[in-house]
């Protein structure tokens, strides 16, 4: 049955013909992305995981925003935000924003590796399919991408009474957050799922 | 029925909503896994009519105190000053910001609103088994699915400011209870529009089933 597939939309059957270089297959019946051509999907991905973790590293690891008023400096880290409404009793707001921004993508990026680097070596992962839909399920909570656009409303509403000084995770934040929508984009189940069904 | 129009509940299979294996029906569907991915499969979102109705209603209610409670205190010099989200926006337009009121506008009370409109007019257009333009209905759907998430930015922004405004006596910036109503608004929204099954727009087609 693998050379058919429903539109998860509408339910719609369509026969899966290969697909030209990038080419994308639509449902005829409401338009939904069916599949779409990845080249290389495995090393694309990989390697975009790879940089992915290096600048959340960086990302972690180095000022992030500082902020100058007068002879006062107020330097903070990533994590300083999510502390601070922690201890302010906002402990709800603290997980999620914990968790849309750090843990979830940290978490991506690890299932990348758990799942991408033994099918390289041609071997298959344990639990591969418990991991993938994992991944897939974590997926929509991760937020970087928002995240960028709170970081430049905030800065444009200090910009007026004080002086923002961007520090060096702040730029690999904003390179995570390309790598890994790229990566995301790169990313091509049906592969992983053919491979799984062929090595078992 | 057209022969170029099958879908898969007609063909009696169903289709595995994370791998999306087509597998044949069972006899009994409510226990049925995967073969491949080993995910649970369903027909359809189960009780998704409910159940979106349901988070639909409790985001309605919590939209309220997420607009009305403040979502940041400013702690300066001795004084106190809450903004409500709204407060917030006012405040960059008379400041002459308005690409930031705009930006905050469409993200804190547009969007969330928004959505949940879509989800109730998907709603009882579905109940009403409507066969109304299901194309562009469907467009609607995916539409509420994309732009959810960017809520979030006003949780993030009172993230950053908490942070960075912390000058001792001179200003502090505390989050208000505003905030954790607004962020129940955003994840319960995200949980509404995944509960909520695009198929049953056009299983109204399909005549003969049940």
């Amino acid at each position: 049955m693998d050379s058919y597939i429903a539109c998860h939309d509408c339910d719609l059957i369509h026969r899966i013909n290969p697909l030209p270089a990038k080419g994308t297959a639509i449902c005829i019946r409401c338009g939904a992305v069916l599949h779409k051509h990845k080249p290389n999907s495995l090393d694309r991905t990989l390697a975009f995981a790879f940089a992915g973790l290096i600048l959340f590293i960086l990302a972690n690891s180095f000022p992030f925003l500082g902020l100058k008023i007068g002879a006062q400096v107020r330097q903070t880290a990533l994590i300083t935000g999510i502390e601070e409404l922690y201890l302010q009793g906002m402990q709800v707001i603290a997980i999620l924003v914990l968790l849309t921004t750090v843990l979830v993508p940290f978490t991506q990026l690890m299932c990348l590796f758990y799942i991408l680097l033994p099918l390289k070596l041609d071997r298959l992962p344990k639990r591969l399919p418990w991991v993938l839909r994992f991944l897939q399920t974590i997926q929509p909570w991760g937020m970087v991408e928002v995240f960028m656009v709170g970081i430049l409303v905030s800065v444009v509403k200090l910009a007026k009474m004080a002086k923002i000084i961007p520090g060096i995770s702040l730029y690999s934040f904003l390179a995570l957050i390309f790598i890994l929508s790229a990566m995301t984009v790169s990313l091509d189940a049906h592969l992983i799922w053919q491979k799984w069904e062929k090595h078992r | 029925m057209n022969r170029d129009l099958t879908t898969a509940r007609d063909a009696g299979l169903i289709s595995c909503h994370s791998c999306h294996l087509l597998c044949q029906r069972a006899q009994q569907p409510a226990h049925m896994l995967c073969p491949r991915c080993g995910a649970g499969m369903h027909d359809r979102k189960p009780n998704s009519i409910a159940r979106t109705w349901a988070l639909v209603l409790a985001a309605l209610i919590f939209y309220i105190p997420a607009n009305v409670l403040p979502i940041t205190t400013v702690i300066s010099l001795g004084k106190a000053q809450s903004d409500t989200i709204m407060s917030g926006v006012i405040y960059f337009i008379h400041s002459g910001m308005w690409p930031i009121a705009l930006v905050i506008f469409l993200a804190s009370v547009f969007i969330p609103l928004l959505k949940l409109l879509i989800l109730i007019f998907l709603l009882i257009s579905v109940q009403r088994k409507s066969s109304w333009r299901q194309q562009d209905r469907t467009r609607l759907y995916r539409i509420t699915e994309i732009i959810g998430r960017w809520s979030m930015v006003d949780i993030f922004v009172v993230t950053i400011l908490v942070a960075l405004v912390h000058l001792g006596g001179l200003a502090t910036i505390h989050a208000g209870p505003g905030a954790i109503f607004f962020g129940a608004v955003v994840v319960i929204t995200i949980i509404a529009a995944m509960s909520f099954d695009p198929r049953l727009i056009w299983d109204t087609e399909e005549v003969g089933h049940e």
